[in-house]
């Protein structure tokens, strides 16, 4: 299985989780059906013409009526965005399998996990909604509701006794590793460039090879660069996981950022950046360390408030291998390789777990603050949006590209504060895949039916769509695709007594042939030519053979056979032992000599002879021994 | 001035000295270098002439008839030049670099074009030893046979002195097969280059065509050709041009009608090889012949040109036959070129047709060159300018078609039906696309303000295709044929297309458009102004063209302020600018700033623009820059902070980190920059600001004037940086002029005749001048070491000398000691010795120093080169034997 995303969009439907009580959200009022029935009222709320769940948030689940999970043997992990539905697959499916990942990917993994259980469970609510989610009344709902897919399958989210159990389960690997899996296929990580510890994975066999391409950047960011070179030669190159916001160029987001965040505190408002405490964040904070001192912001606090906020700031320096080379390279100087550490020591930069403590002694404005969740349905962000969102002087600044700004701000209206939205999404563009694609030069590409096409918004970009020969193989939600290629050769290995025992005849210049008698050994997909047994000595003695020894008796050896049969030779030599009635017919894969009077019927094909007579089997071994008198034998 | 034989005294003595020295003769000091006395050399007895240089003069004759060669080479360069022949003639001695050898000669060359070649080789056997001693085959290194061949080239290119090296065969020994041409050293290009360059040089009087023939070197020059050196190839083609002129400067001068038959026999080899490569298969062949002609013609407009163009015209044709056209570049070159020469565009000799059948022939990116230089023609037929900007228009033709818009008037330029080529190089590629674009709207954009620019003008079309081009740039234009997707594909972010795009589209801001347009065009800026994507560069070309169409706007009747649309426009504008000056790119923050001074500068004034500017964080965010990290930035702040403020539009807010803080001067804040800042820009910049402030007589500077000048000048002498002296010494003329009265004449520094001044009010006059110690500054600046300083302090007190010349105050009364302590002071300084001040000097002080100063005499020394001494040709021949040892003094430097 190639990765276990989490769909965290179907949070966007719930009401946000304050982390003290809202007055404005609990006042909300009940939503009614178009016939005044209230019976949903206390399920749903509704805020400025949106209908919104109040319950615990949940999440849409990894597709399972496909598959059953149980059987999946490896789940390859490519980022640490991909693995936050692993709790669900490995807890609660009959997951047995092996999981692989980065050791970056694990950890800050954990800490997304630690991170969103944490914003769920310090705010319990005894709430659970489930009478929306019957098909019926669910027809009758608003959008997006409405039309919102799979709704019994969403599930709360895990416990932190499910995350530890499920990361217990993960093997850790490094980039370049090669890892055997059941002898039947290699796997290997190839760094990918979009994250600290972020993959690629090869997959394959003797002969054959999967290239699995997932969140990669050709940019110049933290992680190690990208490995484009392994992936040359595949026979398959698996493409997902591109940038979500191709027209936005991240550069010029990042100015975007930049120049917004100055303005707003220059007139003396508050900025909020709803993040990930991981990834972006490390960018934002070093162009933030070049830039506050040009824009004059030396004394602006910068507060960075997640429960894991400090372990992703330490996290980040003690990665070195897994780091672009300027930063591996500040470690031997030695100095932190991220700037944001010395933002921490000159106190420009502070970290808190949460709101409570600390926090609320240390707080000043105006000033800005990098804060979870980006959906703005629970953490501390929550909060700060009920608390700025009234001021015009503030601003709301979203940089991850996984949510619509705009349902996210949904529960928040009216909403004074400026909204500006900078996703940033380092991931590749189509520019960028386009020559990726050139450079690496798979036979065959497959990829999510929509890069295939415009986007629809944005019909006549061409541009916007994966363009290379031949043209990709798409898939669609659901559908099965089989891979273009065939099994068709296994390598085999022979040991090296065998080998020894070999006699090659040189057929040709530089090709030679050897016969070879062994017994062919299968075990994990591994074969092996093993030297065939001894013939049986007559046992002397009374002993029994023991289980082991019991190997099949080896037939005596027949001479292999090779060369063609030249017919017009062959005829005649027929004509001289007898044979008078000889008819020659050409067929389609050779020659049928026909021998009448004999009723006998000789095929010969290119890599067959049959003699075919009725019950006369000394004719047939006169034919016999008439053929192999052409052919050679070794 | 023509050629011709002087006689007299000096030839009689320059022949006496020639038999001195002459083949054979005692004096002749190389025993290799046969005399053939009496001997024909291409049919034309030896005759000893002194040839007139052109511009010489008979004066310039008669001078040299008096010991001219003492004139042009000094007794110690005579001295030193043998040695320095040893020095190059021997391989164990390799001189290392190249300069000293093209200094060497272009000395020789000043000493030939002034005076007899001939003489000097007479009067210094040395380098006649050198060229018959490089011959010799041994190991020496290719710059010296290549400058050994250019001398020679260069010596003989005077007659008298080419007859005199052919006596010797020494010519044929260097130029013809038995010289290098044929050896080893011929494998080095600057040999190879040599060789060409001393023919070229050689080439000059019809003896040395009879040589060329002889010796068999215009064959070699025509394989040269193609040689792998580009620049041995092309002074090679450079060079069968000259001689092809040379050939047909007497014969077929002035017989327009004369047949090629009859030409020279060199000029009939020329011109049959241009013709047989003509005639080839192979480009570069062909390609070698465009360019040889294109030369010729675009240098020579004799009558014979014609003949050559009526004969040769068939087989140029002829290449556009071909499919592809083969060297179409050098074939457009060629053709305007022709086009270009008055003998030949005014002849009927078929070149319109030959134009305009080329125009249809070639692919859109081809033919665009030939297009605008068939439009900048100043005659030309209609039609053909017709279809000539019909080519240009073309690709904007399809991009409105393939964006669903009416071409306008662009279709009805259309006349060459190369519609579906255009197409078909639009979408082949991506680099295609792009190439033609941007050639296109550069071509258009050369052409607009040209008088002669295609009538009507198709503003309107022009307009709707550039706007239309920019919007595929950044995506926002819809296009509804497959040909527009495919060109929103390819130009999507294309920043090469956007910049040429605004390039052109600031460009059109010089004529009207229908209002609807000019609304798209400000909506399609104001897009690129906000959009993030914009790169730093797209950005700033964004801004000039948005200040170029401001510009070009309409003024309101009454007001001349902005008209309502741009207000409108600058309403949606000035939201934008706080954002770029906040860019992390320092880049965008500059090209704001920029921008920024350009409009206050143009619209401070007016009402409209000072509301709008006012109720934007503009001003206050272009203080903060002040402090930016980037000098560049500094620098652009200050220039728009003294814009500002001048206008009365800088604002006292109370920003977050000084909240309620009294806010500092301008003033003090730019003298803080001028004193501390680390970088040059600001400080420059901050001393521009301040002389305009002087010179408009600005608020704060008005309030205390002297003091002003006197703390500016006093930071400003101290400065680093030499610019930001000499802008002290601009304020301090401006102070000046202001003081004593603006001169009469345009020139600031021009010496005006006296002017009759009362001596009271002079002295009263000078006294402010005095008081904020503008003397010592102007006195330290005339012995700064940086010469533009000293020369601009030296036109100052010249200037001021001249304004005080009729002051007849009280000189000498009791004050000539005071005098003598400045003058001695000055000397200390000039001596580089500035630590002492002059302190407060009386009016009658200053008089007296500036009457005593010899500034004329320092303002002469101050124009020649610093480097004059180390320039001389005898201080370049000491340092070439330095290098290599050869002078006695430098010998113990080896140990």
């Amino acid at each position: 299985m190639l990765d276990c995303g989490l769909d965290m969009t179907s949070t966007l439907n719930f009401l946000p989780l304050p982390l003290v009580q809202s007055p404005r959200l609990s006042n909300l009022p009940g939503w009614s059906l178009k016939d005044g029935n209230a019976f949903l009222d206390k399920e749903l709320k509704e805020c400025s013409g949106h209908v919104f769940v109040d319950s615990v948030p949940e999440f849409c689940l990894p597709e399972t009526e496909l598959i059953d999970l149980s059987t999946v043997d490896v789940i390859l992990i490519s980022n640490y965005h991909c693995m936050m539905a692993l709790p669900y697959i490995t807890e609660h499916t009959g997951f047995t399998g092996t999981v692989y990942a980065t050791e970056p990917t694990v950890q800050i993994g954990r800490l997304l996990m630690e991170e969103l259980v944490n914003f769920i469970e310090r705010v319990p609510k005894a709430q659970s909604a489930s009478l929306w989610k019957n098909k019926d009344i669910q027809r009758l709902l608003p959008s997006p509701l409405k039309d919102a897919v799979e709704v019994s399958t969403w599930r709360r989210c895990y416990t932190m006794q499910e995350v530890n159990s499920a990361l217990s389960k993960i093997q850790l690997v490094g980039y370049s590793q090669k890892i055997e899996l059941f002898g039947a296929v290699q796997v290997t990580p190839l760094s990918s460039g979009y994250a600290l510890g972020s993959s690629n994975w090869i997959i394959q066999s003797h002969y054959e090879k999967v290239s699995y391409v997932s969140g990669s950047s050709l940019l110049t960011t933290h992680p190690q660069p990208m490995d484009q070179a392994s992936l040359k030669n595949s026979d398959v190159l698996v493409l997902t996981g591109l940038t979500q916001i191709p027209t936005a160029n991240p550069d010029g987001m990042v100015g975007e950022f930049c120049s917004n965040l100055a303005l707003t505190v220059r007139n003396g408002g508050n900025v909020l950046v709803p993040c990930y405490p991981s990834g972006v964040i490390y960018d934002l904070l070093e162009c933030l360390y070049q830039y506050i001192d040009s824009a004059g912001l030396s004394n602006i606090p910068f507060y960075f408030i997640s429960p894991v906020a400090n372990s992703s700031l330490e996290f980040s320096q003690i990665f070195a291998e897994w780091l672009c080379h300027n930063k591996q390279t500040k470690v031997y100087l030695p100095e932190p390789p991220f700037p944001h550490a010395e933002l921490i020591q000159t106190n420009k930069l502070k970290h808190y777990p949460s709101l409570h403590g600390d926090f609320s002694s240390d707080f000043r404005q105006p000033c800005v603050v990098f804060t979870g969740h980006p959906s703005l349905r629970f953490g501390d962000v929550v909060h700060f949006m009920e608390l700025w969102g009234k001021s015009s002087l503030n601003t709301v600044i979203f940089t991850e590209p996984d949510f619509s700004y705009l349902e996210a701000l949904a529960p928040y209206q009216p909403l004074a504060m400026k909204c500006i939205y900078c996703p940033i999404d380092t991931r590749l563009n189509f520019i960028q895949v386009s020559k990726l694609l050139k450079e690496v030069q798979p036979l065959h590409v497959v990829c999510p039916e929509q890069y295939t096409q415009p986007p629809p918004a944005q019909s006549h970009r061409m541009d916007l769509m994966i363009d290379c020969q031949p043209p990709a193989m798409s898939y669609r939600r659901a559908e099965v695709l089989a891979l273009p290629f065939k099994r068709r050769y296994e390598k085999i290995e022979i040991m090296p007594e065998l080998a020894d025992s070999l006699v090659p005849m040189e057929i040709k210049p530089g090709i030679s042939l050897a016969t070879v008698s062994a017994v062919l050994h299968t075990k994990d997909n591994k074969h092996v030519l093993q030297p065939p047994p001894r013939p049986t000595q007559p046992t002397g003695g009374k002993k029994r053979k023991r289980a082991s020894d019991d190997i099949p008796d080896c037939k005596v050896l027949k001479p292999l056979l090779s060369g063609s049969i030249p017919v017009e030779q062959f005829v005649q030599a027929l004509e001289k032992h007898g044979f008078s009635d000889v008819k020659v017919e050409d067929t389609a894969k050779g020659h049928i000599v026909l021998l009448q009077e004999a009723e006998t019927l000789i095929q010969i094909e290119e890599d067959s002879t049959h003699i075919i007579c009725d019950n006369d089997e000394m004719l047939r071994v006169r034919l016999r021994d008439l053929v192999l008198k052409f052919l050679q034998k070794f | 001035m023509g050629r011709g034989v002087t006689g007299l005294a000096p030839a009689c003595l320059r022949a006496s000295q020639l038999e001195l020295f002459s083949p054979g003769a005692p004096g002749w000091p190389f025993g290799d270098f046969h005399a053939l006395p009496g001997r024909r050399l291409c049919g034309r007895p030896l005759q000893i002439r002194q040839v007139a240089r052109p511009g010489a003069g008979p004066e310039a004759a008669e001078g040299r008839g008096a010991g001219l060669s003492s004139l042009i080479m000094d007794p110690e360069c005579s001295q030193l030049l043998p040695a320095l022949c040893s020095v190059l003639a021997d391989p164990r001695q390799p001189v290392t670099d190249d300069t000293c050898l093209e200094k060497l000669l272009d000395w020789f060359k000043t000493i030939t074009e002034a005076g007899s070649s001939l003489l000097l080789l007479q009067e210094n056997p040395c380098l006649l030893g050198l060229l018959c001693h490089v011959l010799k085959p041994q190991d020496l290194s290719p710059r010296v046979l290549a400058f050994s061949l250019r001398l020679a080239g260069m010596l003989a290119a005077q007659e008298d002195c080419f007859q005199y090296l052919q006596q010797g065969e020494l010519l044929p020994r260097l130029f013809g097969e038995a010289g290098p041409l044929g050896g080893a050293a011929w494998t080095a290009p600057s040999v190879r280059s040599g060789w060409i360059q001393g023919l070229r040089s050689l080439a000059h009087h019809p003896s040395a065509l009879c040589f060329l023939a002889d010796c068999g070197a215009v064959d070699t020059i025509f394989s040269l050709q193609g040689d792998s050196s580009l620049f041995v190839a092309s002074a090679a083609g450079q060079l069968l041009v000259h001689v092809l002129g040379l050939s047909l400067q007497g014969p077929a001068e002035g017989h327009p009608g004369l047949q090629t038959g009859d030409w020279p026999v060199c000029a009939q080899k020329i011109v049959s090889h241009i013709e047989e490569s003509l005639r080839s298969a192979a480009t570069p062949q062909i390609t070698q012949a465009l360019n040889v002609l294109t030369t010729t013609f675009g240098h020579c407009h004799n009558p014979w040109t014609q003949v050559l163009w009526v004969r040769l015209s068939p087989l140029v044709a002829r290449l556009l036959e071909k499919d592809p056209v083969p060297a179409a570049h050098s074939l457009v070159d060629l053709l305007l070129s022709v086009a270009r020469s008055p003998v030949l565009s005014s002849s009927s000799c078929g070149l319109w047709e030959t134009l305009a059948q080329t125009l249809s022939h070639l692919s859109p990116t081809q033919a665009g060159p030939l297009a605008l230089g068939i439009l900048k023609l100043q005659e030309c037929p209609q039609a053909l300018r017709a279809q000539a900007f019909a080519v240009l228009l073309q690709p904007l033709t399809c991009v409105l078609e393939a964006t669903a818009q009416a071409p306008g008037l662009l279709d009805s330029w259309d006349g060459t039906g190369g519609a579906s080529v255009t197409v078909d190089t639009l979408l082949a590629s991506k680099a295609a696309c792009v190439g033609l674009l941007c050639r296109t709207l550069a071509h258009l954009e050369l052409l607009q303000p040209l008088p002669q620019r295609p009538s009507p003008w198709p503003q309107a079309p022009l307009l709707g295709a550039t706007v239309t081009i920019l919007r595929l740039c950044s995506g926002s234009a819809t296009p509804t044929s497959d040909a527009g997707g495919h060109l929103c594909a390819f130009l999507v972010g294309c920043v090469r297309v956007q910049r040429a795009a605004l390039d052109f589209l600031g460009t059109l801001s010089r004529g009207t458009g229908p209002r609807e347009l000019v609304t798209q065009v400000f909506a399609v800026l104001l897009e690129y102004l906000t959009s993030p994507d914009s790169s730093p560069t797209v950005l700033k070309k964004a801004f000039q063209a948005t200040f170029r169409w401001l510009q070009s706007s309409p003024e309101t009747p009454g007001c001349s302020d902005l008209d309502p649309h741009a207000q409108l426009f600058l309403r949606e504008l000035l939201p934008v600018l706080p954002k770029r000056l906040c860019s992390p790119c320092w880049e965008v923050r500059d090209s704001g700033l920029e921008f920024l001074t350009q409009m206050i500068g143009r619209w401070g004034g007016q009402a409209g623009f000072r509301r709008a500017l006012l109720a934007s964080e503009v001003p206050e965010l272009t203080e903060q820059l002040l402090r930016d990290p980037e000098s560049y930035v500094r620098a652009s702040a200050v220039a728009a902070m003294g814009q500002l403020s001048s206008q009365g539009l800088r604002v006292t807010p109370a920003s977050p980190e000084h909240p309620g803080g009294q806010q500092k001067s301008l003033l003090a804040e730019l003298l803080h920059i001028l004193s501390t800042d680390s970088e040059g820009f600001p400080r420059r910049a901050v001393m521009h600001v301040f002389t305009q402030w002087l010179r408009d007589g600005h608020a704060d500077v008005a309030a205390d004037t002297e003091r002003f000048v006197a703390r500016v000048l006093q930071v400003a002498s101290q400065d680093l940086d030499w610019e930001v002296r000499a802008q002290g010494l601009e304020l301090a003329l401006v102070f000046l002029e202001q003081t004593l009265g603006r001169p009469s004449s345009h020139c600031p520094y021009a010496v005006t005749p006296p002017v009759a001044a009362p001596p009271g009010p002079l002295a009263q006059a000078l006294r402010p001048l005095c008081r904020v110690q503008l003397f010592e500054f102007a006195f330290r600046a005339l012995f700064d070491c940086d010469r533009p300083v000293a020369q601009k302090s030296c036109d100052l007190l010249l200037f001021l000398r001249a304004q005080t010349a009729s002051y007849s105050g009280p000189q000498g009364s009791g004050s000539v000691p005071e005098v003598a302590s400045v003058e001695a002071a000055l000397q200390r300084w000039q001596a580089g010795d500035q630590g002492q001040p002059l302190g407060y000097l009386e009016p009658e002080v200053v008089v007296a120093v500036l009457r005593s100063m010899d500034l004329e005499g320092l303002r002469g020394a101050l124009a020649e080169s610093s480097d004059r001494v180390e320039k001389s040709p005898q201080s370049l021949l000491q340092d070439m034997l330095a290098t290599v040892g050869a002078l006695g003094e430098d010998e113990a430097d080896c140990y």
